[in-house]
């Protein structure tokens, strides 16, 4: 898609047409390297990257920038997720270099969940610049090789840059535009917020297509397994921007409660085989949530393992 | 109009202010707390009697007509005596008041309100902030509504994700800026505007603490206007 020859793994797998596998491990809280090594090596082996969660929620973790980097001393492929809530501009240059020195290969710009919702609520916050911006920051630094100030940059950023997507926010005629906007401002893939309402991702992706978007960004769809009836309902109604259609509720709560783990996994799995055939859907983001030792399962189920080695 | 929102400070931040202090002198104002009910007559008689029965004495009291004039040094004469025999003064104004009266008498100051922002009232009894002062204004672009100031994350190129039935995610009392600035453009046919990426904002736009001369002042000091 993008004519650059950024040495990211994810990239060429893209590259070469086939769907990828995503995933990504929440960094402990505390500085025990022990956590982040156990989540990566139970998926690596059934996964092309693994992004490593900023602060996710607002609640302080080890950075991901240094969890990144012990998953690359593993030989494991990272994808450097970065909020734009804590830093400003001269911090996240700066967290983009190091990452950099590093070889890390993959960024995702987010501007992160507001502090409120965190361990810090009366934290200041700082968005200085937006997830937008932050693309664009990126990419100026990557092709450029330019600070955002003018001045050059000595080794630029070699990173494959991506963000996120939320179909389900409303109003939902803006989300596709919004898609177009962050692929005009140099996003090169995009990993979307949870899909349980297909017929709805559908028609997003169907007007995405519509207007070309599908060629211009790699689109990966986002996966959830429920664990449990009551995570479903958590997720339906107190999860902002996420949609849970009644039935699959209805679907979580119909089977026994030492049944659901696995009615969860099943409704993933038959998630990820009707996203396959829609056109535009280039790989797959599984975001287990503390629960990555389901992963190789839902990819194995899939039929999306073995991962390509040959690249 | 624009207002100075204010809200009471908790009892115990108050009791612990004025610790040790037994005479108080309380001013407050007949502006903005007294349209928002937190420093005008009623609330100032109110806390005279709190404080009475909590074993101060309060030397006197007053409602400045506008406690950031600078009238109010003048203003604040008549009361010399009442003043000079308190130890502080409790002041329930907002931050623009107590910061006028402080620079201009000689006695420790001790704010009764918190300042929250400055606002417009929309409905009665009801404020909101709806401009921050940034300096670097981009309501052209953006269908009269400022998403710098009422969008919580401050974002000027669209909504992020959170957007819950056009309310922010974390306030379901408020709304969501880009819901209504889209609604807005899209009334105005002018949707387009919405997909110019707006670049990072000037910050130094007026760097805080802001300071500004006008113009022909400028120019009579000699300086370049």
């Amino acid at each position: 898609m993008s004519a650059n020859n950024v040495p990211s793994r994810l990239k060429k797998i893209l590259d070469a047409g086939h769907l990828a596998v995503t995933s990504e491990c929440g960094p402990p809280r505390g500085s025990d390297p022990k956590a982040i090594k156990k989540k990566a090596e139970m998926i690596k082996d059934h996964v092309d990257a693994i992004n490593i969660t900023d602060n996710q929620t607002s609640v302080t973790r080890l950075c991901s920038l240094a969890a990144c980097i012990h998953l690359k001393l593993m030989g494991v492929e990272p994808t450097l997720q970065m909020v734009v809530r804590d830093r400003n501009r001269i911090a996240l240059q700066s967290d983009i270099l190091g990452a950099a020195s590093f070889d890390i290969n993959n960024i995702l710009c987010l501007s992160g969940d507001h502090q409120q919702f965190g361990d810090c609520p009366q934290g200041q916050n700082v968005f200085d610049l937006d997830s937008m911006q932050l693309i664009q920051t990126v990419r100026l630094m990557r092709d450029e090789g330019k600070f955002l100030g003018g001045d050059a940059i000595n080794r630029p950023p070699q990173m494959f840059v991506g963000a996120a997507a939320n179909p389900f926010a409303d109003p939902f005629e803006i989300r596709v535009p919004r898609l177009a906007k962050k692929i005009a401002a140099g996003v090169e893939f995009i990993q979307t917020q949870c899909i349980y309402n297909l017929d709805k991702f559908e028609l997003w992706m169907k007007q995405a297509r519509d207007r070309g978007l599908h060629e211009k960004a790699y689109i990966l769809a986002g996966v959830t397994p429920f664990k449990s009836a009551g995570m479903a309902k958590y997720m339906k109604n107190r999860v902002p921007g996420m949609d849970v259609p009644d039935d699959v509720v209805k679907r979580m709560s119909g089977v026994p409660k030492e049944k659901q783990a696995d009615e969860g996994i099943n409704i993933c799995v038959e998630s990820i085989q009707r996203l396959k055939e829609v056109e535009g859907v280039k790989g797959f983001h599984i975001m287990a949530i503390e629960w990555e030792d389901k992963v190789p399962e839902i990819v194995e189920r899939s039929g999306l393992y073995p991962r390509p080695n040959d690249l | 109009m624009i207002r100075s929102i204010t809200q009471q400070k908790p009892e115990e931040e108050i009791d612990r202010l004025l610790d040790g202090l037994g005479r108080v002198f309380i001013i407050g104002c007949g502006t903005c707390v007294t349209l928002t009910h937190t420093g005008g007559e009623p609330e100032v008689k109110a806390m005279k009697k709190k404080l009475i029965e909590k074993g101060k004495l309060v030397t006197g009291d007053v409602i400045l007509p506008v406690a950031c004039d600078n009238l109010t040094k003048e203003a604040l004469n008549e009361y010399g005596e009442q003043i000079d025999q308190s130890d502080v003064l409790l002041i329930m104004t907002c931050a623009f008041g107590v910061q006028t009266i402080a620079s201009q008498l000689k006695k420790m100051v001790v704010p009764a309100l918190d300042t929250l922002f400055i606002g417009k009232e929309t409905a009665f009894g009801e404020f909101n902030e709806i401009c921050t002062q940034c300096g670097t204004c981009i309501l052209g672009e953006t269908g009269g509504i400022c998403p710098v100031t009422s969008c919580h994350k401050g974002l000027v190129n669209g909504p992020c994700g959170g957007t819950n039935n056009g309310k922010c995610e974390i306030d379901n009392e408020k709304d969501c800026v880009w819901t209504l600035i889209y609604n807005r453009l899209k009334e105005l046919g002018r949707l387009d505007a919405m997909r110019k990426l707006q670049k990072p904002r000037n910050h130094q736009g007026e760097p805080t603490p802001g300071k500004w001369k006008s113009v022909s002042l400028r120019s009579s000091d000699g300086q370049k206007a």
